[in-house]
């Protein structure tokens, strides 16, 4: 029996015999606050197919009567954001896309070798050490914000030094390398508690089995653990995804102008306070924003839910 | 020259000693089978032989290395898990090569060896699939061609047949025995199931508390039990113990087994006993197995001391092959393996007899054998 075996059982779907109007009133309710949800994309969707006149002046749940991809075009290339020269959130866009991949990828494989150190290599006081990991889960942003600055601008000279000595700052004070570091610091908390407890579940035996076949420590982390811990892997990188990605305090903090990341480029385009504010590029600005996470979800979503089952119900 | 050598062993867990002196020789071809309830050390000892955990003191020889530090993979042992341990995202074949992969053998002599293996072990048909895609059986099989192939000196088995039914369980037992017998490799099998112990060894070590109770033949530990510790543990039903006093009667010792209604069975002492040790007016124990327990009709007739009593049957179990009947002798229920159709009927009082050429005495302050 694999570890990956125990989650991927879904419980039985059938309740004990309804009757039909209880049925009635469960997917009515379902179904109202479906909608309940649904409607503030609905409105998004709709506006940001319209022309600005219909926007300002007509009503926010008509459908548009002349269909435009003006706005999202605008809100792609072309829109001002802030006082910034780029033109567009495609810049932007780019830019968190650089500092997100980098920045899950790396958190979740050190979560991951954490927590094969932490469960399968214990060491006196791995309890303690986890313990602390498990705290950085726990401290607010804001508190780190400071202390981070400090450490970021120490970097930030050690790179210019190299930069002097080799000609290569070899990252350091880039401020999407910065992001890097700060995103996955304040990950690493979470996805070492995510894989320690789905590696305290994954029979010691296999490891065993392997240390007499002759594996080294990294060529079982390899070949064995992470081979057999694709349901956690997603669930950490959907939740380091989409954290890293919505992140606005550390990239509006660590990162200004054009290397800000998305989420600062759509705060400074509608907040922008020259001109009419065109809501439909607005809306087209904020879905783009939005897309990745969304599209993760609908694509992993269900393993989320199985992987987060197995790490509760076996930690 | 011995193959496997543990040497005054001692193991501890903090202030727990979990292993107390340790000392157990094993011939090549042999196969020793460590028993013992559970908590008793015996999984570890095995352990601490695969090198998956270190000693506290003493000495482990493997084909006369000494091996209390070297790495698993390098003590020439192959290891069969209770969980068989095949690693799931691994085909069958991958499985059984993975070993030779990780010290780096060329892939056609990697075919080639898992190929005969599998052929050995009759699953060349499933060498494709999961570990997923197998029975109970076939994961065992699995899990033996991974050890088979490495060709170790000393192969290890942590209760390889717990976690299967108990019909595939006899004929795994079977398998496992032929396996030995037909590739003569040397075997070290934890398990605490006294059956597996009797049948499958060639030497048995009992352990209780972590401390070595005996080291024997299987007949030498079913027959002459070093203590009560390993008679009670050994057999099934297990064997009667029955407290009696030494006397003096007609010139010679005898056992005083007393009765309910002041008579007592006199019995002669067992050849298996030591006359020195007994003392007149001393309690001993005297211990003889339900099969020894029988009447004249199905007494074995080589027995060549046979006493014979009254006692009423208090309980009839039919067990298709024999019949268990438990009687009451001294204050104690004695069970008494007799043959299927034996004429006997509850409540009522029939002849039976002691087999004393298998009978054994223990010291009740020591519990050792007298």
């Amino acid at each position: 029996m694999s570890a990956a075996d125990l989650v991927t059982s879904t419980p039985s779907r059938r309740g004990p015999g309804h009757s039909r109007t209880t049925r009635i009133v469960i997917y009515g309710l379902l179904f109202l606050f479906a909608l309940v949800y649904l409607v503030p994309l609905l409105v998004m969707v709709m506006t940001s197919l319209k022309p600005l006149d219909e926007v300002t002046g007509g009503n926010m749940f008509a459908l548009p009567r002349h269909l435009t991809f003006a706005p999202w075009s605008m809100a792609w290339g072309e829109a001002r954001i802030g006082v910034s020269e780029t033109r567009g959130i495609s810049g932007y866009f780019f830019n968190s896309v650089k500092m997100v991949v980098p920045a899950v990828l790396i958190s979740t494989l050190l979560g991951a070798l954490n927590g094969y150190v932490l469960t399968k290599w214990s060491f006196p006081g791995h309890k303690l050490v986890f313990g602390m990991m498990l705290f950085a889960c726990f401290i607010p942003f804001q508190s780190v914000i400071i202390p981070m600055a400090v450490i970021l601008g120490m970097l930030g000279r050690i790179g210019v030094n190299l930069a002097d000595l080799t000609g290569w700052s070899f990252g350091l004070g880039n401020a999407t390398v910065n992001l890097v570091i700060v995103h996955v610091i304040y990950g690493l908390g979470f996805t070492t508690l995510f894989f320690r407890n789905y590696y305290a579940a994954f029979p010691s035996e296999l490891i065993k089995a392997a240390m007499i076949d002759g594996a080294s420590f990294f060529q079982i982390f390899r070949r064995i653990l992470l081979p057999n811990s694709t349901p956690i892997i997603i669930v950490t990188v959907i939740y380091q995804f989409t954290n890293i990605w919505n992140d606005f305090l550390f990239g509006s903090t660590f990162a200004a102008g054009d290397t800000a990341p998305m989420t600062v480029a759509l705060n400074n385009l509608v907040n922008t306070s020259t001109g009419v504010v065109e809501y439909n590029v607005n809306m087209a600005a904020a879905i783009i924003a939005a897309a990745p996470t969304l599209l993760v979800y609908v694509i992993a979503g269900r393993y989320f839910v199985r992987g987060l089952m197995a790490g509760a119900v076996k930690g | 020259m011995a193959t496997l050598e543990i040497n005054s062993l001692r193991k501890r867990f903090g202030t727990i000693e979990v292993l107390k002196g340790i000392d157990i020789t094993l011939e090549k071809g042999g196969f020793l089978v460590l028993v013992g309830p559970s908590g008793c050390g015996k999984s570890t000892l095995l352990n601490t032989i695969a090198g998956l955990e270190g000693i506290s003191s003493g000495e482990i020889r493997i084909g006369g290395a000494v091996v209390n530090d070297l790495h698993p993979s390098k003590r020439d042992i192959a290891m069969v898990f209770q969980s068989y341990a095949l690693y799931p995202n691994m085909s069958v074949a991958e499985n059984i090569g993975f070993g030779m992969e990780m010290r780096g053998v060329p892939r056609a002599e990697r075919d080639q060896a898992v190929a005969s293996v599998a052929k050995t072990l009759q699953i060349e048909h499933l060498l494709s699939r999961r570990p997923s895609q197998l029975s109970g059986g076939q994961r065992q099989r699995v899990a033996m061609g991974r050890a088979l192939v490495r060709r170790p000196s000393v192969f290890l088995f942590d209760e390889p047949l717990s976690n299967l039914d108990a019909k595939l369980r006899v004929d795994m037992r079977v398998e496992i025995k032929r396996l030995h017998q037909t590739t003569g490799t040397t075997i070290v099998y934890v398990t605490h199931d006294q059956i597996e112990a009797m049948t499958l060894a060639t030497k048995i070590a009992v352990l209780k508390n972590g401390e070595l109770q005996q080291v024997g033949s299987p007949s030498e530990i079913y027959n002459r039990p070093a203590n009560m510790f390993v008679a009670d543990f050994m057999g099934s039903p297990a064997m009667n113990l029955l407290e009696g006093t030494v006397v003096q009667a007609d010139g010679q010792q005898r056992i005083a087994l007393a009765r309910k209604d002041g008579s007592s069975i006199m019995l002669p002492v067992p050849a298996s006993a030591d006359p020195a040790g007994l003392k007149d007016g001393a309690k001993v124990i005297f211990g003889i197995r339900p099969e020894a327990v029988n009447d004249d009709e199905s007494m074995d007739r080589n027995a060549r001391s046979v006493i014979r009593f009254d006692a009423s049957v208090e309980i009839i179990e039919p067990a298709g092959s024999d019949t268990y009947v438990v009687i009451r002798v001294a204050g104690k229920e004695v069970t008494a393996r007799m043959r299927a159709d034996a004429d006997v009927r509850l409540g009522q009082p029939h002849t039976f007899a002691f087999n004393l050429d298998k009978a054994v005495l223990f010291d009740p302050a020591t519990t050792r054998r007298i």
